[in-house]
This record gives C-alpha cells, sequence and structure tokens, in this order.
C-alpha cells in the first residue's frame, strides 16, 4: 500500500523529538490562543510567523508548529465559549448555545470533556480523510460554481429560522441587520465602494472578529457592569472533571456525522469552519427534533459544532494544499508561509513534495493526540486561565480584546466599530434578538451576493441558471425543507419548548 | 491567582509587541494582511536588504491592512510623511487604484515610487478542453459573441485583472468593452477553478498563479503579457508575438513616502538595485515565478506616471471612474 509507506516516510520526518517539542508548544499555545477571547486561529497563527522565521525553521517544522497552532485554537475556543459565553474564536460561536447553559447547570466539566472529545474525532477524521482523499476531494471545488455557493449560502440562511424556537421574526431581523453590515465596503462587481461615507477605514467592509468580539465580549461586560456580576456569565464554577463515558457513547454517531457534514464544508473555499459548526448543530437540531432539547445544554449540541468545527478546519486544507485556494482565514495564512518557504500550492504538490505533505499529515496526526491529553485529562490547566476572579479577569477580557482588534489593521476605528459593537450586542441581548444571526450575515452576505451577481452576469441576468446543475436543486431542495421542516414539526408535536428561550439569549 | 494575571498579560504583551512594531530602525509597511504579494515583498526584500547588509538591522515588517492599501497610502501621507526608514511595499494593484481614485482624495504624486524589482507577468488562461487554441480565436469569438465568453480573475471589476483582457481587445479594435463578462473572485486559484469548472471560459491572472495547473495540465495559457517569452515558459506565445501590442505585468516594489530628500530617495533606489541584483533575490524570484524587471528611482517614476495615465483612461471607457 502506498498510503502506509507514505504514512512511514512522513512519521520518520514528524517524529523528532525536535518536531514532536514544536508540535506539543504549538498544542499548548494554540489552545490558550483560542481559549482567549479576541484571538482566533487566524492571529495566533499569523502572531507566530515571524517567530518562525527568527528561528529559521525548516519547511516542515514550521508548518507542524503552525498547523498545531491552528488545530490548538480551534479546540481551545470551545473553552470560553462553555465557561464565559463568550466564543473563543468565531466557529466556536454555536458551541455557547448548549456549552454554556451546560456549565450553569453545573456540568461545565462534562461539556468541556464531550466537546473536547467531539473535537478530536473531527479533527481525526479529518486529516484521515485528507490523506487519503484529498487530491480527489479537490475536485470537488470544480463542481461549485457560483450558482452552487448562492444555493448553499441560502441553505445556511434557510434553517436560520429553526436556530430560535421562540420567534422566528427576530432571528430574521438578526440576519437582516447582519446582511446589510455585510453590503458596506468596496462593492467587487463594479468597483464601487458602499455605504462607507468616504471612509478607507469602512472600504474593506467590517471584519466579523471585530464584531463577534463587540457583540459577545464587550457586550458581556457591559451586562457584568450593570448587574454588578450577579447575572453575568463571568464565574462558573468547575467542579471535578470526570468523563462521562456514557454520554460520549450515546452522542457517538452525532459525531461522525458532524464530521463528515463539517469536512465538506471545510473543503469549499469561501465557506470555512464557521458556516461547518453551524450546519452541523442545525442539522442535529432537526434530527433531534423539538424534543431533543437542543439550546438548554445537552451534550449533542456542543458535541455537533465542535466536531463539526474540528472537521471543517481539516478539510480547509484540502482546497489549500491542492489548489491553493485557502478556505478559511487561517488557511489564508499558512498559505502565504507554504509560498514564503518557496513550496506552491497546487495539484502537482502532492507528487513534488511527497515529504512536506505526509510530514503535515503525521504532525497532524500527532498534534491531534497532544491536544486530546491536553483538552481532555488536562483541561483544568486552560480552565484555570479563565477561572480568576471577575475583577482581574473583565478587565483582562476587555483588555485581550482591544489588543486583538488593534493587532488587525493597527487602527483605533476598530476599536470604535467594536465598542458600538457591544453596545449593539447589550441593546440585542435586552430585547433578547439572538447576535448569532448577525455575525452569520456578516460572515457569509459578501460571499452570498457576490455569488448571485456572478451567477447573473454569467447567466446574462437569466434566474433559471440558479436551478440548473444537480448540485444546485439538490442544494435547494434542502433548503426549502430546512426552511419548512421546523414549522410541520412544531405543528405534529405541538409542544412548544419553553426552556430554549432564555437560555439562547442571556 | 498571580500567576493566571501574568498569562493573560503575557498574552497581550506578546501581542502589542507584535502590533506596534517600529522598534528596529528600518520598515516595511506591507500594506495587507499575512499573505499575498505585498506581504511577501516586504518580507523577502526585508531579509536580503538585512543578509547582504545593505542595512543593521532586520527590517522590521508592519501589515497595515484596510482599504486594498489606501489605508497605509494615507498614513503614510499624513503621519509619516518625513520618514526616511520607510518602505512601503507596492505592485501594479496600488498604481491601478491610485488612478481610479480609490484611495479617497489621494493621488501618486503624495509618494515617491522608489523602485520595481520584479515582475509577474499578466496570462490569458483557458481549461485544457477549451476550443480556444491561440488568443485570436478567442478575440475572434469575442467579436462575434461578446456573451459568449466571460473572465474570471482575482481582482474586483475593474481591477488589474479585468484590465488585461480589455487591452488585448481594445488592441485588436474591439471597442465594446462594456459587454465583456468579468466576474472577481477570491484570489487567481480561485479564478483557475471556476474556469476548470466550465462555469467562465477563461481566466486573467498572474503567471505566478498558474505554475502549478500549467504542470498539472488542467490548463493553457493563450497568452502571457510580457515584452519577451518568460525564461522557463517558452512554449507559451507573448500576446505581442500574436498581434496584440499589450504588456501588462504585476510589478513588485516600494514607495517611499513623498517628504524625504533627494539623497535619501538614492540612497533607497541604490539598495533596491542591490537587492534586485543579489542571487538570494533571483532565487526567490524563480521560486515563485516572478520575471525580472528592475526599474529604480528616476526612470521609475516616470513609468509609474505613463502607467496611470493608462489606467485612467481605459478606467474611464469602462465606467470605473467618470
Amino acid at each position: 500500500m502506498d498510503i502506509f509507506a507514505n504514512l512511514a516516510l512522513g512519521f520518520s520526518i514528524a517524529l523528532s523529538p525536535f518536531t514532536l517539542f514544536l508540535a506539543v508548544i504549538g498544542c499548548f499555545l494554540g489552545t490558550i490562543i483560542g481559549a482567549l477571547p479576541g484571538l482566533g486561529p487566524s492571529n495566533g497563527v499569523a502572531i507566530l510567523i515571524p517567530i518562525t522565521f527568527s528561528m529559521g525553521l525548516d519547511a516542515t517544522a514550521a508548518l507542524v508548529l503552525l498547523t498545531s497552532v491552528y488545530y490548538g485554537a480551534m479546540y481551545g475556543g470551545r473553552i470560553s465559549s462553555i465557561l464565559l459565553n463568550i466564543p473563543g474564536d468565531e466557529p466556536a460561536m454555536m458551541t455557547t448555545l448548549d456549552g454554556y447553559p451546560m456549565a450553569k447547570q453545573g456540568r461545565a466539566g462534562d461539556a468541556l470533556v464531550i466537546s473536547g472529545v467531539a473535537s478530536f474525532i473531527g479533527a481525526l477524521f479529518a486529516t484521515i480523510a485528507l490523506a487519503l482523499v484529498a487530491p480527489y476531494l479537490a475536485r470537488i471545488a470544480y463542481k461549485f460554481g457560483p450558482a452552487e455557493y448562492f444555493a448553499l449560502y441560502t441553505l445556511a440562511f434557510a434553517t436560520l429560522g429553526g436556530m430560535s424556537s421562540n420567534n422566528q421574526a427576530k432571528s430574521a431581523l438578526a440576519a437582516f441587520v447582519g446582511l446589510s453590515i455585510a453590503l458596506v465596503g468596496l462593492d467587487n462587481n463594479s468597483g464601487f465602494n458602499r455605504f462607507t461615507g468616504g471612509n478607507l477605514h469602512l472600504s474593506d467592509g467590517v471584519d466579523f472578529l471585530v464584531a463577534i468580539v463587540g457583540l459577545f465580549a464587550v457586550s458581556e461586560v457591559f451586562v457584568f457592569i450593570e448587574t454588578h456580576g450577579k447575572n453575568s456569565a463571568v464565574g462558573v464554577a468547575l467542579g471535578k472533571v470526570t468523563i462521562p463515558w456514557a454520554e460520549i457513547w450515546t452522542t457517538r454517531w452525532v459525531m461522525l456525522r458532524a464530521s463528515v457534514v463539517g469536512f465538506v464544508a471545510g473543503i469549499l473555499p469561501g465557506a470555512g469552519a464557521s458556516l461547518g459548526s453551524f450546519m452541523t448543530y442545525m442539522m442535529e437540531k432537526g434530527i433531534a427534533g423539538e424534543k431533543g432539547g437542543f439550546g438548554s445544554g445537552v451534550a449533542k449540541g456542543v458535541a455537533a459544532p465542535e466536531a463539526g468545527n474540528n472537521a471543517a478546519a481539516g478539510g480547509a486544507l484540502v482546497p489549500m494544499l491542492t489548489l491553493g485556494v485557502p478556505g478559511s482565514g487561517t488557511t489564508a495564512v499558512l498559505l502565504a508561509v507554504l509560498m514564503t518557504l518557496n513550496i506552491t500550492p497546487g495539484p502537482t504538490l502532492f507528487s513534488d513534495r511527497p515529504d512536506v505533505i505526509w510530514g503535515l499529515i503525521a504532525a497532524l496526526l500527532i498534534a491531534n493526540f497532544v491536544l486530546l491529553l491536553m483538552n481532555v485529562p488536562l483541561v483544568k490547566i486552560f480552565v484555570r486561565v479563565l477561572m480568576v476572579p471577575p475583577a482581574v479577569l473583565m478587565p483582562g477580557v476587555t483588555m485581550i480584546s482591544f489588543v486583538g482588534i488593534y493587532s488587525l489593521s493597527g487602527s483605533y476605528f476598530d476599536l470604535v466599530l467594536m465598542i458600538i459593537f457591544g453596545i449593539m450586542g447589550y441593546a440585542f441581548r435586552k430585547m433578547d434578538i439572538p447576535t448569532v444571526p448577525v455575525i452569520l450575515g456578516i460572515l457569509l452576505g459578501y460571499q452570498m451576493e457576490n455569488n448571485l451577481r456572478h451567477a447573473m452576469t454569467l447567466s446574462d441576468g437569466d434566474w433559471t441558471y440558479l436551478f440548473s446543475s444537480p448540485i444546485s436543486i439538490g442544494l435547494w431542495i434542502a433548503a426549502v425543507l430546512g426552511f419548512v421542516a421546523p414549522v410541520f414539526l412544531r405543528g405534529m408535536l405541538k409542544k412548544p419548548e419553553m426552556r430554549n428561550i432564555e437560555d439562547l439569549v442571556d | 491567582m498571580k500567576f493566571n494575571l501574568l498569562k493573560v498579560l503575557g498574552a497581550s504583551a506578546v501581542l502589542s509587541f507584535t502590533a506596534a512594531g517600529a522598534v528596529w530602525s528600518t520598515e516595511c509597511i506591507a500594506p495587507a494582511n499575512p499573505g499575498g504579494g505585498w506581504d511577501f515583498t516586504c518580507r523577502q526584500v526585508g531579509k536580503i536588504l538585512f543578509d547582504i547588509h545593505q542595512v543593521d538591522a532586520p527590517v522590521q515588517v508592519t501589515n497595515m491592512a484596510g482599504a486594498g492599501g489606501g489605508l497605509a497610502f494615507s498614513t503614510v501621507v499624513h503621519e509619516r510623511n518625513t520618514d526616511a526608514d520607510l518602505i512601503v511595499a507596492a505592485s501594479s494593484a496600488t498604481t491601478t487604484r491610485l488612478a481610479q481614485k480609490a484611495y479617497g482624495d489621494a493621488t501618486a504624486d503624495q509618494v515617491r515610487f522608489v523602485g520595481a524589482i520584479g515582475a509577474d507577468p499578466g496570462v490569458i488562461v483557458v481549461a485544457q478542453d477549451s476550443p480556444f487554441k491561440t488568443l485570436t480565436d478567442m478575440v475572434d469569438a469575442i467579436k462575434a459573441d461578446p456573451s459568449s465568453v466571460a473572465f474570471a480573475g482575482g481582482s474586483a471589476a475593474g481591477g488589474f485583472d479585468h484590465m488585461k483582457p480589455l487591452q488585448i481587445l481594445k488592441a485588436a479594435g474591439f471597442n465594446d468593452i462594456t459587454a465583456v463578462k468579468y466576474i472577481g473572485v477570491d484570489g487567481g486559484a480561485d479564478a483557475i477553478t471556476q474556469t476548470v469548472g466550465g462555469f467562465t471560459q477563461a481566466m486573467t491572472g498572474d503567471m505566478s498563479e498558474i505554475v502549478g495547473f500549467l504542470k498539472s495540465g488542467e490548463v493553457r495559457a493563450l497568452a502571457v503579457l510580457s515584452e519577451e517569452r518568460v525564461p522557463g515558459f517558452e512554449d507559451i506565445p507573448t500576446a505581442k508575438e500574436q498581434g496584440y501590442d499589450v504588456v501588462a505585468v504585476n510589478w513588485r516594489g516600494f514607495y517611499v513616502p513623498g517628504g524625504i530628500t533627494d539623497t535619501e530617495f538614492n540612497s533607497w533606489a541604490d539598495k533596491i538595485r542591490a537587492v534586485a541584483d543579489s542571487d538570494e533575490w533571483k532565487e526567490a524570484m524563480a521560486a515563485n515565478g516572478l520575471a525580472p524587471f528592475t526599474k529604480v528611482g528616476a526612470d521609475f517614476q516616470t513609468w509609474i506616471d505613463q502607467v496611470i495615465a493608462q489606467t485612467a483612461e481605459l478606467s474611464r471607457e469602462i465606467g470605473v471612474i467618470q
């Protein structure tokens, strides 16, 4: 078997004491960076690039360090989602929905362990799939044109209605706000700026990191100040961490399904980990139905998005390595690193540089096991970072938010914008409007609009072009089903799920 | 508990350190996030400047993303106009945007363009199974029915990639250029994906973006938009030899603040030339699909003025500017 010979080659490169040491360091730093609100995998990797170069690492060692940070951050993001109700990075957003309610019920330890195992399953699945089928999977990207992408994004928005079972109108309003914000900036199809008021800072649009830190972290600070810490998420107790074997076992199919869906979402350029975690959460919520109790703190609700976003992180490496198309912000940074190391990703990379590819895959496998150890038995180390008294933590969160956002473009403008989003998030919470759809709108709105307009350009304005391929028809059917299914399910069960309401919004 | 506080402080200290920059004497601003051409230019050239002893300390690279380079441009003009220890990475995208007034009120004469040290020649690419065998096949098809060929490229409408096929069509005597279909996607590789997938009929981009796909045989290059055929890719004909007098290269280079003295400007021009002549840079160029293209000092400034004038004229015709 070729694959075993290749893997042996990979391990022979990756299993040196020095690369192992780099993997451990990378995993540790990555998990901390992921856990800190405002710092995500893309800044984590970007921060480490200069260090990689100044250490004079060769291609494999540099990749091991940076991908360990990448995977580590994907694991770490869930920690603050669960403990603070603030997503540590954008794909961990969905983990707040059930993770934080679990923590409030005194089950923070369970949530951390289950999501840690789910992350492991997702990432392991993605790494194996990457090793086995990456060169073939890359061809999927050739099947996705503007019409297919538009249908895919529509599918994501169609399932939004099922997100908060109390009030669809509020979800729709939030998504509308997000989509409107996504319109700001340079219009790719005409070359003109829109809604920028002549402000150069706005011509690249609103960075969703600014929005997510504002809506989640800054608004959390406001709520904390208002209630003198009584009603805030900060200060959830974490008891002894035990491993809930039974619950892990009951979520096994959830984790596997989520891994597959997340991986596919990751492969599609432009979709990425956030879409992966969102789609898997909504899918599992649909499968579980109203009785599943999603949103009230169930194990499946943390297992699905975490398996999904970690699988998507691995999936995003496929188009990056085989086509040179980055599927996410972080892979864009990794792509740049590869180019700087004189490695040109593309269709021939697997045959030209097997040492790099298989060394990377072996390193990813190693990193995954290191991360499982760090994030399940040793998770308390990271929890301690977030478990300081509120008087220390809140200024800390505020400070890191400001520094993290300032590091994006080095401009005070983003800080002002972040505070505005903080005020908006505070107001939304007061009005019980969910904030996740806002982020989703900002994240996907730009791509969704662009693809629709590309489709119209290519077809000379013929709308039927949107339904002209089997893939797009399939996605449209899924979108319609996703949109109407919650309505019928509700009618059939006739049991309004009241618990969800408070938990989703507070 | 103090230990935990320290961790938090430590993490932010690391960050503020990388964000603030300007610790060393010489600074290179990459007006974009890590990744992509400007960042590459700063990091590679910064490293070589130090390695060949043109500067005393490693060059500090600052990423200042925003407004497609506009943020960095306005910062340099308004806040660091006399800073002689500063260079800013630039490329064809910079001059295209300046020509189209995409940086607000900024104009090209507010800074000084000090040198280009390499160029990524423009290319027109089709999928392997495309019916077009030569550039003329494609031009004829567009002349017959402008809507039959759609281009995908890595820049927004009106950007450099969009301009390339339009310049060719103008050279061929086709003037209805607003009828030519173009979609701007996220980067050259994405544009190739759309073309191989059959959603668009051709891709317009840079040489470096297509190298891997050429090798794997998924695409064919109809023309390269350089003066002469590119070393290593001698089988790709230039547009010129096919009868279309168009040269469009994406140069990589730098500008410096407008307020520095002529002595300081010339000193930078010499340093840039030293990098261009170094073996290290030649290696980096070969690995990244860049062709030699050295223009420094006053020559470069004259050439830039000319390019901006041409771009502005074409932009007016397609309606990107009034």
